[in-house]
């Protein structure tokens, strides 16, 4: 009913539009940012634009583990395809390493470690899709979230990151942490999701 | 009230704490976003009408993009509705949620659902409905409106909050510190979103050849409210639509930097279908409304320029008539320079009642030059005051022209008047018992009457000359 209804009010709103506007033919260099893009390597762009927004990147577990050490975040998830790499090296350091989530348990993880499935250089942002990430919550819930990031993944600008979508029905970029501003106009970090956006290279 | 406008009325009784907070936000936001635009950018001009003619296209050929993302959500597996009004969306969603037989849910915050008034809808019906953006989140403890685009708690300040929050009970001490405020919602909303069935959001974008919703939130609430629940539905207004996936690149860039001088706000989500098979966790079922709700009556006017918006507020920020007024001054859910173009044609039955909006801009032209899809939004504003003059719609509060308009055409009465007038200097009008009087002064001063001082200089000199 209002489907039909809707369709034949727009048709007869635009049949009398007399000169329609034409798909505008343009090259998508315009919305390239290229203050954001100075340098040759990618990580290193990366970096830069990830800092910017107070994102943490690192290059080696040794860090992660002293950073989770330092801020006393002990005790969270790793997902189970990184336990050898990386879970169990921080377990190794005196931190609790679960391969599991538990929902009921949401507030006990303060760190989750999953993969990321590519960054974007010029807008520092870390890709994380649907059907390669292990756990959403997982990934959200936790104070400190570390995205395991490969060099090859990155990518150089915001529409190469929208040309490889693909068939994902959920793709997230997170340009840092999670953050406020509606009191007063003052940011606020680690509203509802982490309040520490780490990436991590591997 | 003769000489009193409501949108003025509001200006006048608004509190000096209230502007503050609102001149305050909203300058703050202007500056911003020029800084970040003109930093990166070259021309940012080229892109906003180029965005512009995205959006033009997108409308003129609205029935075709639109179909595409219906046959596109469908091939994903979405379920795909249509609501032609406020309550037939109400309605609908309110059918999904009992089909799925959901009781409590989260929403992240939506416009179009601010401009349907589904909470309290939703509440009414037994359902559970929880906003879940810290503002919206403090709008609905106080029982408030939003009044502001993408800052809608801008005209409260720390002490407002901190008091809502321990009359709420959501803290049983007080604390204006706004990193204790956020802490505190934070721990509040996790048991909610974890309790909740179902989440509500609405759609920045629709990318009519894939079907994908790109959605854009700082805090991660929409990204929370979908994570644990089974069934994802979203409002969305059927101008949401662009044609495909790469023109995302131009609105992205666009919409962070002129909402509040980010280049991408901190959640980018883009989704179009239920979650991955490999997925523990996300919606089983994903809903998708798209509503008219009078935007075809926009597409229709001789506005629809105005259907490009992209809810960035920027126009909010900028303009002078918003900062002094506050959003609520324009007594509808859009406020600002874009509320006064909108909201008198989308909800066309109210147009009488808001007739004022669009006479409330001196047409400084601010609003223009800040909008990432370069609305003409002073052209707009004159087309609707002439829709008033055509329409014959009273004007609330307006002092009656026509005996100034016989004065000003009668040569000798006008010479005649101005030359008396002088007696104004020597009259205690400022002291005068009559209301509408006093009522437009206290919003003014007068300078000296000189009236008749230019005619005798000419003639005078007229004199001299010959």
């Amino acid at each position: 009913m209002s489907r039909a209804a809707i369709f034949a009010k727009i048709e007869s709103a635009t049949s009398s539009i007399k000169e329609k506007a034409a798909y505008p033919d343009y090259d998508l260099s315009i919305v390239h940012s290229l203050p954001k893009l100075k340098g040759e390597d990618l990580w290193d762009i990366f970096v830069h634009n990830f800092s910017y927004v107070n994102g943490k990147a690192m290059t080696s577990i040794e860090q992660l583990s002293a950073f989770l050490l330092e801020t006393k975040q002990l005790h969270g998830y790793c997902d189970p395809a990184l336990y050898d790499t990386i879970g169990s090296k921080l377990a190794a350091a005196g931190l609790t390493v679960e391969t599991e989530y538990h929902r009921d348990r949401y507030d006990e993880y303060q760190f989750g470690v999953t993969r990321a499935t590519g960054a974007i250089a010029e807008s520092g942002s870390v890709i994380i899709d649907d059907d390669r990430t292990s756990h959403r919550l997982a990934a959200l819930s936790p104070w400190v979230h570390v995205a395991v990031l490969e060099r090859s993944e990155i990518l150089r600008t915001i529409p190469d990151a929208i040309a490889v979508f693909g068939d994902s029905p959920n793709i997230i970029w997170c340009t840092g942490p999670s953050k406020t501003a509606d009191v007063e106009g003052i940011l606020i970090e680690g509203v509802h999701g982490p309040g520490e956006q780490i990436a991590l290279l591997v | 009230m003769i000489g009193i406008q409501p949108i003025d009325q509001y200006a006048r009784d608004i509190s000096d704490e209230k502007q503050a907070s609102v001149i305050d936000g909203s300058s703050k936001g202007t500056d911003k976003r020029y800084t970040v635009l003109h930093k990166d950018y070259p021309d940012p001009d080229k892109i906003r009408k180029l965005a512009a003619s995205i959006k033009d296209h997108t409308l003129h050929h609205l029935e075709h993009y639109l179909e595409k993302a219906e046959k596109s959500l469908i091939a994903r597996g979405v379920n795909v509705h249509f609501a032609s009004t406020d309550e037939d969306a109400r309605q609908t969603i309110l059918s999904i949620l009992r089909s799925h037989g959901v009781t409590q849910l989260t929403k992240s915050k939506s416009m179009a659902a601010e401009e349907i008034h589904l909470n309290p809808f939703l509440i009414e019906n037994g359902v559970e409905c929880l906003e879940s953006d810290l503002g919206e989140f403090i709008i609905q403890l106080d029982g408030d409106e939003p009044s502001h685009i993408v800052k809608p708690i801008i005209h409260l300040n720390r002490r407002d909050i901190a008091k809502t929050f321990l009359r709420e009970g959501i803290t049983d001490t007080y604390n204006d510190d706004p990193e204790t405020i956020t802490r505190q919602a934070r721990v509040y909303l996790r048991e909610k979103y974890m309790q909740a069935q179902a989440g509500i959001t609405g759609a920045n974008f629709v990318c009519s050849d894939t079907g994908r919703l790109a959605l854009i939130t700082n805090e991660g609430n929409s990204r929370f409210g979908m994570a644990p629940v089974p069934v994802h539905i979203a409002l969305v207004g059927i101008e949401k639509v662009i044609p495909q996936e790469k023109d995302l690149a131009v609105f992205l860039n666009l919409l962070g930097r002129s909402a509040t001088g980010q280049q991408l706000t901190v959640y980018t989500e883009f989704i179009n279908g239920p979650r991955s098979a490999n997925q523990p966790d996300g919606p089983e079922h994903m809903h998708v409304v798209f509503m008219d709700n009078g935007r075809t009556d926009v597409l229709a006017s001789n506005c629809k320029e105005i259907l490009r918006c992209i809810r960035c507020g920027a126009c909010q920020n900028v303009c002078p008539v918003y900062r002094q007024a506050s959003g609520h001054a324009y007594r509808s859910t859009y406020g600002g320079p874009v509320g006064a173009v909108l909201s008198p044609i989308l909800f066309g039955s109210r147009f009488p009642e808001l007739a004022d909006l669009p006479k409330a801009s001196s047409l400084c032209g601010a609003c223009n030059e800040v909008c990432p899809v370069d609305i003409p939004i002073p052209d707009l504003l004159l087309r609707l005051r002439d829709k008033a003059k055509r329409e014959s719609v009273p004007s609330a509060g307006a002092i009656p022209m026509s005996p100034f308009a016989h004065l000003a055409t009668t040569p000798s009465f006008w010479r005649t008047a101005i030359t008396m007038s002088k007696a104004m200097n020597h009259l205690p009008i400022q002291v005068a018992p009559i209301k509408p009087l006093q009522d437009w002064l206290g919003q003014r001063t007068l300078p000296e009457w000189h009236g008749g001082d230019f005619r005798k200089w000419m003639k005078n000199r007229e004199k001299a000359k010959s």
